[in-house]
């Protein structure tokens, strides 16, 4: 397996890397803001509840 | 008051007009509007009469959809905030034979004026003669549905922030092809060749815009007003 | 129906979380051996040479372009219909992955046509549709963004997305009538390049992106569903329950 063959891809290395990089970003991003959003909302419901259990009965 | 569809059509038709009527500042700011943009034109690419004539069926078209685009926003605005609007809703007449009345009445004030002054226009872009009955055709058979297809996009942003942008956002995709088969007449008028399939393409759209525009402009309306 | 016990938030909650790790597991499985495919397996074009490799991205992309439109229409049109409110928020949830496939398609189609066709950027049929596509989606998220309550904005975004469904056939064929129009023929030859004949080496990598890329919608779907589900039904006893420390 030649590996200076295979990253220069012909000499097209900047454009088919350039999109399988594209690609992963993509799909890296789309998890991350999935994440994100669970996070944050996560982090609204704990300060929600934090504020109702501080209400002095 | 006109108790059957037909009456209860020809009165928000008449309505909206007289209320148009009382405010030519609209319709004269539309025109106005639709001058200066093609005059930016041959400031911007310069005024070598060939390359202007090139550009001229393109030119003239986009300019007609940001017109159309800017005075959507009327369509529905000053009856939503009086609370027409709802009580056209709540009218035993059915919204969407209603909202045909006033879309008709729209692309009147629209449309209408638009395409008379269009070929003036057309020919400061040195657009050759024999294109300009086509221009008008074309642009009788696009601008109604221009008309139909942005009372939709009018009716979903109702009374939203930002509406008059988000408008054109929604709306302006949706244009396309009317702005590819317009522009195609034209072109093919003005190199000799014969407009027709373009024509008849245009009036098809018209009559399908014609069924559907309506009832989905009518739902997007109850949606809003809920 | 069946159906309707999936409806629930809280049951589809709990079936999500169990999903989630097989959808991520045969996503990455299918990922892992399409590259494989693509990159090392698959012969090189006899006219592209290796830039024939970027059409393992563009093209399952451009069809996850259309794909999640079609669901997000659906969805919303369920919600619509049976005022579903899952469905509501499957066609929100959909938008944004759907968006960015499309400008995956985008970005990558443009790469591909630079050694092909010398320019950044070209408006042939193809990369013109998904362009207006792209707006299409842009559209509906600002929609959706600029409507407060949640009711009117599931319903006004479900309606512009089956308007929009109607229109895509509409745009794509005018799209594809004005390039054959406006191309003279030294560019027409280049639409040629750009819809290869699918020779069968490099059908089976395409297919395995395909796939893969559909069971990845499907995971970030469901992620973000559970997200949308704990946000909504915040009020409830079980969701309280289950954000307990």
């Amino acid at each position: 397996m030649n590996w200076s063959e295979f990253f220069a891809m012909g000499g097209y290395g900047l454009y088919v890397w350039g999109s399988y990089g594209m690609a992963a970003l993509v799909l890296a991003f789309n998890v991350l803001a999935a994440r994100r959003r669970e996070k944050n909302v996560r982090r609204e419901l704990a300060a929600a509840t934090h504020l109702n259990q501080a209400e002095p009965e | 008051m006109a108790t059957n569809l037909v009456g209860s059509v020809w009165c928000v038709f008449r309505r909206d007009l007289l209320i148009a009527a009382r405010k030519p500042a609209d319709v004269a700011t539309l025109l106005v509007f639709f001058a200066i943009v093609i005059s930016l034109f041959p400031l911007g690419v310069g005024p070598e009469p060939a390359v202007l004539r090139t550009l001229a069926p393109g030119v003239l078209w986009v300019a007609a959809l940001l017109a159309t685009m800017l005075s959507l926003s009327r369509l529905f605005a000053a009856d939503y905030t009086d609370g027409t609007l709802e009580q056209l809703a709540l009218s035993p007449q059915p919204l969407t034979a209603l909202v045909l009345a006033k879309v008709m009445a729209h692309w009147v004030t629209t449309g209408l004026p638009l395409l008379l002054l269009s070929p003036l226009l057309a020919i400061q872009l040195y657009l050759p003669a024999e294109a300009l009955g086509t221009l008008l055709l074309a642009l009788l058979l696009g601008t109604p549905v221009l008309s139909l297809i942005g009372s939709i996009g009018a009716g979903l942003t109702l009374g939203l922030r930002g509406g008059g942008v988000l408008l054109s956002l929604l709306v302006l995709p949706l244009y396309t092809p009317i702005l590819i088969f317009g522009a195609g007449a034209v072109t093919a008028s003005a190199t000799g060749l014969d407009p027709e399939a373009y024509l008849s393409l245009l009036g098809a759209f018209l009559a399908v815009a014609l069924g559907f525009a309506p009832w989905a402009t009518a739902a997007a309306l109850r949606i809003s007003l809920d | 129906m069946l159906f309707h016990k999936y409806a629930s938030p809280k049951v589809f909650y709990a079936l999500a979380g169990r999903l989630i790790p097989w959808f991520a597991v045969a996503t990455l499985i299918l990922l892992g051996y399409g590259l494989y495919q693509g990159l090392f397996v698959a012969p090189p074009d006899y006219q592209q040479g290796e830039s024939v490799r970027i059409m393992f991205i563009h093209v399952p992309a451009a069809w996850m372009s259309m794909f999640v439109y079609m669901v997000m229409a659906s969805a919303g049109a369920i919600g619509l219909i049976w005022n579903m409110r899952l469905a509501d928020m499957a066609a929100t949830a959909s938008a944004p992955i759907g968006a960015s496939f499309t400008l995956l398609a985008l970005v990558t189609g443009s790469l591909w046509g630079k050694p092909m066709w010398g320019t950044w950027w070209a408006w042939d049929a193809r990369l013109t549709s998904e362009l207006l596509l792209f707006f299409l989606y842009l559209g509906f998220m600002a929609l959706q963004a600029a409507i407060d309550e949640p009711r009117r904005a599931a319903r006004a975004g479900a309606l512009l997305a089956l308007v929009g469904v109607v229109n895509i056939p509409v745009i794509h064929f005018s799209v594809q009538w004005w390039n054959t129009l406006h191309q003279p023929a030294s560019i027409s030859a280049i639409n040629k390049i750009g819809t290869p004949a699918i020779h069968p080496s490099l059908l089976v990598p395409l297919l395995i992106m395909a796939v893969a890329f559909t069971l990845f919608f499907a995971t970030v779907l469901l992620m973000r569903l559970r997200a949308e589900i704990l946000h909504r039904e915040r009020h409830t006893g079980w969701v309280a329950e289950l954000v307990k420390p």
